[in-house]
């Protein structure tokens, strides 16, 4: 049978020899699969074609979530800055005054704030990151033809759509998009009293998220399955590699702390169209005292960070697998400590259930409790500086091949080195009761989740780009992508933690109300110009991306990074099914690298007599 | 319309030159074909990565000097309360391990990237764990977390303690988008509230039958005596606010029908604090710009509250002024004050004591003989009051 064009591979000869023959070439799934263009691109239920609507999607989701920080940043950096210009856009929420000069409405400065944070980290990091490569990679990466539930993994998609729709019609009410914050404390949240974002811009808030939770929960479901069940013959749980291993973590993680979110959203509801007091008590509003009492705005925070907590490990999680799988690739070494970057995994997954009222230390809690959340949360730096200690390593005696994707791991390291370890200050309750909600929070949580999974994502975009369109990404426009945002990210990232040890709080309109907090102007300024230069740098990666989709340079060889792992033994540009014949059956891990004297071992090798270190 | 063209033009513009770059260069790596071009990338970006780590190192180094005065303990703005200083050095101790790690980790991480670039003959070492550096790596780290938290909690228990020795209580409501203060007066007690009773005369619902409510403070400004302990209790009206009071590194959630306290001790003057400021050059300018022979920054310093939890659009304008005194200036201010109840309440409809007569009363005040009550409740009452 005919597996590729012409000579067939290394790996595609050991497929044939050693392969698993589970008739695939006998199913009819042709016509389920690409019978017209509705099936083929939009309804889709190839995970392959899913991962990229994610990815698309998820970029879209980024740059509207990016412009947005650009108006409030123009508004931080220069607040005496006439902002008329942007009325043709953004309508009635810029005033002007008599003199023509126009001002950003407090209002709907919350809003973008509010927006930003819920775009971003669900949006972009939840769906854009996980989405895109549980989805791309699971099935190529532990042998299977597709997800166990393809019907379950095209709703998973389309779920996330509707949320997205949702999200984006609520920016045009005309009280506005939801202005409470990402987080959604009420009473604020539940009352339009309170707040005109907190009328119809909360509601379909809340509801785009349920649908967003539908899509996680979907999706979870389908990749914890797969991962179970249909890893092909030999692959073993401790020879997957670490991606997988990632992304079967998070999908965990998942599925056991999106439900509660979603259970603090109904009784938000219910608080708000039923009249109950779950999260209400004693309330003075809008010139009248409220019925509802007896319950608690703490009850919510709770129930929000119960996932808040985890949910940025959600996030971090799957960039951390993609990380090790590139660093090991590039430098052409196993992964140092797989075991190690295992078990810290787990680690972390289960600590991340036991931490969540940091988020919570000087929210009224009886202090007692938190010296419970201050010892997990330092005790969860463990495993994570074990994880920084064996990429480093990893690097130590390789040799490095420098391309885009490389960058990108190695920068995440070291905004992950930075961002983790103000999280050591923050988690300490003493420290936080000066630093909470300043821009030291701030600094802390845009350096882990706003650059360093970033960096996460973009490093797998550059690196399976090829696995995606059979083609490269142009490397001299990544190059310059890297290392500008590299430096523009700690530029505009890095002050911050001054400004917030001085005190400044966060989620502030203006800062000249207070003497105290009046003293940043041109820090600010030079925030607000780095934030837009970078932001241009990111126009370059979408360039590169789209450009590279028709025109980049064609993909020629099945395994061009020489990488071990299974994916990269499919034809390029991979049907459905992924393996035209046999399914690869695995013999080894995936870190063989550099042993012997070889390059690599691809995974699909069988061991050999004289092979040293057997893993 | 013109400026919208306009920026239209120059987005296809940049859009052309991004693309142009990719083409060429492209192209150019095509000539010179896949391996060279590898190699020439290799070593760039290998000396990128060293350039920046310098670049990087003396970027944080710089800046952290350049801002020493804004970190906690530093400068400036030393913390003015007794708790304060614990927090500070609970965060340059912090500082201190971490900044090691920080430099540490970042040195290994882009030295590495440098050396073991790819190199012509040179094979990467097949090393794929390390039993015993990973259990120091591991070891050592959960040392310090650990040293951390006993420090930690030992600070953080202490401040947080609710406390035996004698304090004076005052009341913080936050409210959209202000705060309002009330103090306990001569009976050093705070009166009951109800939300209910909350109405144009009564701010924060003050339930005027209780007598303890009657000698209550509405003081337009927060003073308070140095070297005491304070007990703030601190409620909300409407939504979530927060205590905030950067200075004594004091900070506390305000939630509505649920108080929460925060206990502090203010050791600076507002007076000694502004000598303090004197000697720092960013604070000896004109504190207005426009009024360059008038006081200087140093001169009109302030203690300010604020709010530290998102309330809705006014969130970043609730300010108030605190002023720290001597016990002398306190005593005299605290005469200076008339009770809420007496300026604003007392004998007007909203009064459940319309006509009649209180302990409270001054003795000048003369209450006509049939309006006297025969409420069994409020003679007991009164008579209580005047003990």
């Amino acid at each position: 049978m005919v597996i590729s064009k012409g000579i067939p591979t290394y790996e595609e000869k050991l497929i044939e020899e050693l392969g698993y023959d589970d008739h695939f070439h006998d199913h009819h799934d042709g016509d389920k699969f690409s019978a017209n263009f509705i099936n083929t691109y939009i309804f889709s239920m190839d995970h392959k074609i899913i991962a990229k609507q994610f990815l698309i999607t998820g970029m879209f989701w980024a740059i509207i979530g990016a412009l947005m920080s650009l108006v409030f940043r123009l508004q931080l950096g220069f607040p005496e800055a006439d902002m008329a210009w942007l009325k043709p856009i953004l309508g009635k929420w810029i005033t002007v005054n008599a003199e023509g000069l126009g001002a950003l409405s407090n209002q709907f400065y919350y809003a973008l704030v509010t927006m930003h944070g819920t775009i971003i980290v669900f949006f972009v990091l939840t769906a854009g990151l996980s989405g895109t490569f549980s989805n791309l990679l699971i099935p190529l990466q532990i042998g299977a033809r597709d997800m166990a539930s393809p019907l379950l993994n095209m709703l998973s998609y389309w779920f996330f759509f509707l949320a997205g729709t949702l999200m984006f019609y609520s920016l045009f009410l005309s009280t506005g998009p939801f202005s409470g914050g990402w987080t959604a404390y009420p009473p604020l949240s539940v009352l339009p009293q309170a707040s005109d974002g907190s009328g119809a811009g909360m509601t379909f808030w809340t509801i785009s998220l349920v649908f967003f939770v539908v899509s996680v929960l979907l999706g979870g479901v389908n990749y914890i399955t797969t991962v179970l069940n249909l890893r092909t013959k030999g692959m073993t749980m401790w020879r997957m590699p670490l991606t997988i291993w990632a992304f079967f973590i998070t999908a965990i993680i998942g599925l056991l702390s999106f439900p509660v979110l979603v259970s603090g959203f109904f009784l938000l509801m219910f608080d708000r169209t039923m009249n109950t007091s779950f999260f209400l008590n004693e309330i003075f509003v809008g010139g009248e005292a409220l019925q509802q009492v007896g319950g608690s705005p703490i009850l919510y925070q709770h129930l929000f960070w119960f996932l808040g907590h985890p949910e940025v490990y959600i996030i971090i999680l799957p960039a951390m697998g993609i990380v090790s799988e590139v660093l090991s690739v590039h430098a052409k070494k196993p992964i140092f400590g797989y075991k190690a970057m295992v078990f810290s995994m787990l680690a972390i997954a289960f600590l991340s259930f036991i931490v969540w009222a940091h988020h919570m230390f000087m929210s009224g809690v009886n202090p007692f409790i938190s010296n419970f959340f201050v010892i997990f949360t330092l005790i969860i730096a463990v495993p994570s500086a074990v994880k920084v200690f064996n990429w480093i390593s990893t690097l130590y005696k390789g040799s490095i091949r420098f391309n885009s994707a490389m960058l990108f791991a190695i920068g995440f390291v070291s905004m992950f080195i930075s961002g983790g370890l103000t999280g050591i200050f923050l988690g300490n309750s003493a420290i936080d009761i000066q630093l909470h909600d300043t821009y030291f929070v701030v600094a802390h949580f845009h350096i882990v989740m706003g650059v360093a999974a970033f960096f996460g994502m973009f490093s797998g975009v550059y690196h399976w780009f090829p696995k995606m369109y059979g083609r490269f990404m142009n490397e001299t426009l990544g190059k310059i992508h890297f290392w500008g945002t590299m430096i523009g990210a700690y530029a505009v990232f890095w002050p911050m933690h001054y400004i917030g040890m001085a005190g400044v709080p966060r989620r502030y309109y203006r800062f000249d109300t207070f003497d105290s907090f009046s003293q940043f102007g041109e820090l600010n300024k030079f925030i607000t110009v780095a934030a837009i230069i970078v932001f241009f740098l990111q126009v370059v990666f979408v360039v590169n991306f789209f450009y590279s989709i028709w025109r980049g340079r064609k993909q020629t060889v099945a395994n061009p990074y020489d990488a071990s792992t299974i994916e990269w033994t499919t034809p390029i540009n991979a049907g459905h099914g992924n393996w035209p014949g046999k399914l690869p059956t695995v013999q080894r891990w995936p870190y063989d690298y550099g042993k012997d004297g070889r390059e690599f071992y691809p995974q699909v090798e069988p061991v050999g007599e004289e092979e040293s270190e057997v893993h | 319309m013109n400026s919208l063209l306009g920026f239209v033009l120059i987005s296809v513009l940049i859009l052309i030159v991004i693309v142009q770059i990719a083409r060429v260069t492209e192209l150019a790596g095509i000539r010179r074909g896949d391996k060279e071009t590898q190699k020439l990338t290799n070593k760039r970006n290998a000396n990128y990565m060293m350039w920046f780590l310098a670049g990087f190192m003396i970027f944080c180094v710089v800046s952290a000097l350049h801002y020493k005065n804004y970190f906690l303990g530093y400068g400036p703005h030393a913390s003015a309360s007794s708790h304060g200083k614990l927090i500070d050095s609970l965060f340059n101790t912090t500082l201190f391990f971490t900044g090691i790690v920080f430099v540490a980790t970042h040195v290994a991480l882009f030295y590495f990237s440098w050396k073991y670039k790819e190199e012509e003959g040179v094979k990467a070492e097949y090393i794929a764990h390390d039993t015993r550096l990973e259990i120091i790596w591991t070891a050592i780290p959960a040392v310090v977390m650990a040293i951390l938290v006993v420090f930690g909690l030992s600070a953080w228990n202490e401040i947080m303690a609710d406390t035996e020795d004698e304090f004076i209580e005052i009341e913080a409501t936050g409210y959209q988008f202000a705060w309002h203060l009330r103090y306990p007066g001569s009976d050093n007690l705070l009166g009951t509230r109800n939300y209910k009773m909350i109405d144009g005369s009564n701010p924060i619902g003050q339930d005027w039958e209780d007598i303890k409510n009657h000698d209550d403070l509405h003081p337009g400004e927060i003073v308070l005596p140095v070297g005491e302990k304070v007990r703030v209790r601190i409620t909300a009206r409407d939504v979530l606010h927060n205590f905030y009071l950067p200075h004594f590194r004091v900070k506390m959630d305000a939630v509505p029908g649920m108080p929460t306290y925060f206990v502090f001790t203010p050791e600076v003057t507002t007076e000694q604090y502004r000598e303090n400021l004197k000697e720092y050059e960013e604070y000896q300018v004109p504190a207005d710009l426009e009024d360059p022979e008038g006081p200087q920054k140093w001169e009109v310093f302030n203690y300010e509250l604020a709010c530290a939890e998102l309330c809705g659009k006014g969130h970043f304008s609730m300010k108030r002024i605190v002023k720290i005194v001597e016990r002398d200036v306190y005593d005299e201010w605290l005469k200076e004050q008339q009770p809420y109840y007496m300026t604003s309440i007392r004998n007007t409809d909203a009064d459940p004591f319309k006509g009649q007569k209180l302990a409270s009363d001054s003795p000048e005040e003369e209450v006509p003989a049939e309006e006297v009550s025969e409420d069994a409740d409020i003679v007991a009452m009164n008579a209580e009051s005047a003990e």
